[in-house]
């Protein structure tokens, strides 16, 4: 299975997510510069965490024009794995590839520290290596991660099991609405995320508990192509 | 031809830094201050002076990438 990790000017998760991929499950991964329009090798697009072009103007409003992000959009059609983290979240909702939108923290403040998410849909491909209801200890560090959609929006993400992570009840860093740390789009094969799972992918890190999600891609797409599911 | 552009968080819409200034405001004795709303104030030089070319112009480019309208109102003026 092949992963891209995209690169844009300003992303500084990149290198967090080719070790992960590389630590936890062994694939072929590459970096993919922000200019490059073809992806068509990979199964598995991500988006990393950062500040894509300095964040100028709003967060992940200008990377949505890239060349690579063209290609993005073509390979979500076709069904492709794509995941988006911190900055790849507002990436991806600026892309209109996911619904919503990324405020400013409603305490004013950029918090970076351990968050208790619990999966509240695992029935997707990055999740199903986790119980549902299971709760996971996963880094965060944002300055703008509050989840916002208008009430049409969140009935059809509750209704289509499209939130994927809530934070923890009553420790909702951001002022999240309905406490959302992580949604899918409506098919299921695009998922966007707040919190980093490639900064917890071993006990020295903190966590590990972010390990299981690129376990539960590749066994997704291992189940989808008759191999042999990952042990 | 000028364009100045307006971008404002949308009403019902959590304006953080608004609400940051409002309580710095009040804490230096500005009690009367109600809402703050804050937003952005671009300038574009347009290449051109056909009026309603511009207005289409300037439209799409705030649609597209100066605001976010699921989160943003905006408005604009060409002087």
């Amino acid at each position: 299975m092949n992963f891209a990790v995209l690169v844009f000017p300003g992303s500084n998760c990149d290198i967090d997510l080719y070790k992960a991929i590389e630590d936890t499950i062994g694939q072929p991964v590459d970096y993919v510069w922000h200019t490059d329009g073809d992806l068509s090798k990979y199964d598995c697009i991500l988006v990393p965490g950062g500040f894509s072009y300095g964040d100028y103007l709003r967060c992940g409003a200008i990377a949505q024009f890239t060349n690579v992000m063209k290609a993005v959009v073509k390979a979500a059609e076709e069904g492709k794995y794509i995941l988006g983290i911190c900055n790849g979240f507002q990436v991806l909702t600026e892309a209109r590839l996911l619904p919503g939108a990324l405020l400013r923290n409603n305490g004013m403040k950029f918090r970076c520290h351990q968050a208790l998410l619990r999966v509240e849909n695992n029935t997707t491909a990055f999740t199903r290596d986790y119980a549902e209801g299971e709760l996971i200890n996963i880094p965060i560090a944002h300055g703008e991660g509050n989840y916002y959609c208008d009430e049409e929006t969140l009935k059809e993400l509750q209704e289509n099991n499209q939130i994927v992570f809530r934070y923890e009840a009553g420790n909702n860093p951001n002022g999240s609405l309905d406490d959302i740390a992580g949604i899918s789009n409506r098919a299921g094969n695009v998922v966007g995320m707040m919190p980093h799972p490639e900064r917890a992918v071993h006990e020295i890190l903190g966590s590990a508990d972010g390990k299981r999600m690129f376990t539960s891609i590749l066994s997704a797409w291992r189940e989808k192509h008759d191999a042999a599911a990952i042990r | 031809m000028k364009a100045t552009v307006y971008v404002t968080i949308k009403q019902n819409v959590l304006d953080v830094q608004g609400t940051a200034v409002q309580g710095a405001l009040h804490s230096m004795g500005f009690e009367e201050v109600g809402k703050v709303r804050i937003g952005k104030y671009l300038e574009l030089e347009l290449g051109t002076t056909d009026r309603a070319e511009a207005e289409t112009r300037v439209k799409a480019m705030c649609e597209k990438l100066l605001a976010n309208t699921v989160i943003e109102d905006y408005r604009y003026e060409l002087v």
